[in-house]
């Protein structure tokens, strides 16, 4: 694994610091469902830990349980063995101070923008709930969309209304389960874009789940490459590229042919 | 012919109106040389409205009807909605119920008239009941369908917002089921509608199925007959077209197919 553990980069690797504080641990956790008196191993031995502000990626092949190990870590599903802590804490369910973020299908047409965004501030007061309201509206760039529909948004819109519904309630962690899967390749790029700007500016804790190697490459601190299922953790990419990041730079192209190589991809169609 | 997939605003207006005139032409002829005595023409039917109208009983069968439907159908939406939101929401409750519910469903309000007598009498509660018993079963399992069909992607968003199970069911589970139970109550209100008029033909002595079994065997008055029943046509229909209104407003739209 020569590509992934090359420290020459002419960059400047990331802040080490901020990467010392553990957020969320998983530790030996593993996942078996029972279908029609089967025995399904989901997950097998997962250890991970994701520091504090990191945006860590879950990369592996649809089907292969990353999106399971998402909603186990969102506290959705509990793992059959093993444990996953959150500030040090066993996650038991799920908890406004991590939102899972769904392919825009969570949005929930019965509310406006407004509402969307403001579902999760009921306890606040009015004017605060107003002013959080507005400022997500502005940093998502909906203004002018505040009393439309989701049915009248585009899917970009969508997706945007639904990270600014998390944000609204401050939480300290990200969970995104593919979230730009539904979009046009060219939205996806904006998306990306505007995910990496909000997440410098609030410094949230973020674990994204995405079969897409170029999308884990250009957003991530550390990549995680898993397996086929039962998914397993084949290897911890650190990507050592600041943003923005340039996607023809040698060291990106380097480490996204590390990637493609890891998964067993020949780079030619 | 237009080729036009859109028809324009007066063929939405002119062809259905052409259809019913055309209708009417072969009431009207069919009746005149088949020289029947029994069955009354167009304008026959016509002139026994203006009676009804003359005399002014019909406004108080018409509100009789309606006020019975209401009941009737009040009450099944305000007993339904809560039960079947509860079954749809407990399903372990709801595997209990349900049997009963599906032998329930299937037999027809007229069936429990004898039933109905029986226990409440000859009268409005017999006929309101009757109307509660047609209208509360399509509301009870349209919303223990629309509570099962919430996606799951929106109860997980509502929990992870930190919601109280009640908050949930107030919040996400209702909304979201709500264009189905709308649904539900449409036909409800449907079956309602055709409920009341057997019911006054046996229960009671005023209403629009009182007005045509009396029209019959006061005088054979079949052109009042079927005057009573063309109101109860339109009625309906202006009924229906009030209820599918709602199906617009903003909040429910998205669990519609409009054409806009």
């Amino acid at each position: 694994m020569a590509t992934t553990t090359a420290t020459s980069s002419p960059m400047t690797p990331p802040d080490q610091s901020a990467l010392l504080r553990p957020k969320l641990t998983v530790h030996r956790v593993s996942m078996v469902f029972h279908r029609d008196d089967n025995a399904v191993p989901v997950l097998d031995n997962i250890e991970l830990t994701v520091a504090d502000g990191e945006f860590v990626c879950l990369l592996g092949p649809s089907g292969c349980g990353k999106s399971t190990l998402l909603n186990t870590m969102a506290g959705f599903l509990s793992p059959t063995g093993g444990e996953i802590r959150v500030d040090n804490e066993i996650v038991r369910g799920p908890d406004p101070r991590r939102i899972f973020v769904f392919q825009e299908r969570g949005v929930f047409p019965w509310l406006t923008v407004e509402g969307n965004i403001g579902f999760g501030l009921a306890k606040l007061s009015r004017t605060e709930r107003e002013r959080r309201i507005a400022h997500y509206v502005q940093m998502v760039g909906l203004q002018g969309f505040e009393k439309a529909y989701p049915s009248e948004l585009s899917g970009g819109m969508k997706q945007r209304l639904e990270v600014a519904r998390a944000l609204a309630v401050n939480p300290d962690m990200l969970f995104l389960d593919e979230p730009f899967g539904a979009l046009d390749s060219i939205t996806r790029l904006t998306m990306r874009r505007e995910l990496l700007r909000i997440w410098e500016a609030e410094r949230k804790t973020v674990v994204f789940v995405t079969h897409d190697i170029d999308e884990a490459v250009q957003l991530a601190d550390r990549v995680v490459v898993m397996s086929a299922r039962p998914a397993t953790i084949q290897q911890i990419v650190t990507i050592d590229i600041p943003h923005p990041r340039d996607i023809s730079s040698a060291r990106y192209l380097e480490l996204r042919d590390g990637i493609f190589a890891q998964i067993g991809l020949a780079h030619r169609i | 012919m237009s080729t036009r997939s859109v028809p324009r605003r007066w063929e939405k207006i002119f062809w259905p109106g052409l259809a019913f005139a055309l209708l009417l032409a072969l009431w009207y002829f069919a009746v005149r040389w088949s020289g029947t005595k029994v069955l009354p023409s167009p304008v026959e039917v016509k002139n026994g409205l203006a009676e009804l109208l003359h005399q002014h009983v019909l406004w108080k069968d018409i509100a009789d009807s309606l006020r019975r439907v209401a009941e009737g159908f009040g009450l099944a939406a305000l007993l339904g909605i809560p039960l079947g939101l509860t079954l749809g929401w407990y399903p372990a409750a709801n595997n209990v119920v349900n049997p009963v519910i599906q032998i329930l469903r299937p037999i027809s309000p007229i069936a429990w008239i004898p039933v109905a007598i029986l226990f409440l009498g000859i009268g409005d509660h017999a006929a309101t009941s009757l109307i509660f018993l047609g209208a509360f079963f399509p509301i009870v399992v349209s919303c223990v369908d629309g509570v099962n069909n919430v996606s799951f992607i929106y109860r997980r968003a509502g929990r992870n917002f930190g919601l109280s199970p009640l908050q949930l069911l107030r919040r996400v589970v209702f909304p979201a089921a709500l264009p189905n139970i709308l649904v539900g109550l449409r036909i409800a209100f449907g079956i309602a509608w055709l409920v009341v008029v057997a019911a006054e033909m046996v229960a009671v002595d005023s209403g629009l199925g009182f007005l045509i079994i009396d029209s019959r065997n006061s005088g054979k008055r079949y052109d009042l007959v079927v005057a009573a029943m063309l109101l109860i046509g339109i009625i309906g229909l202006a009924l229906d077209y009030l209820f599918r209104s709602l199906e617009r407003i903003r909040s429910v739209r998205w669990g519609f197919r409009h054409e806009s």
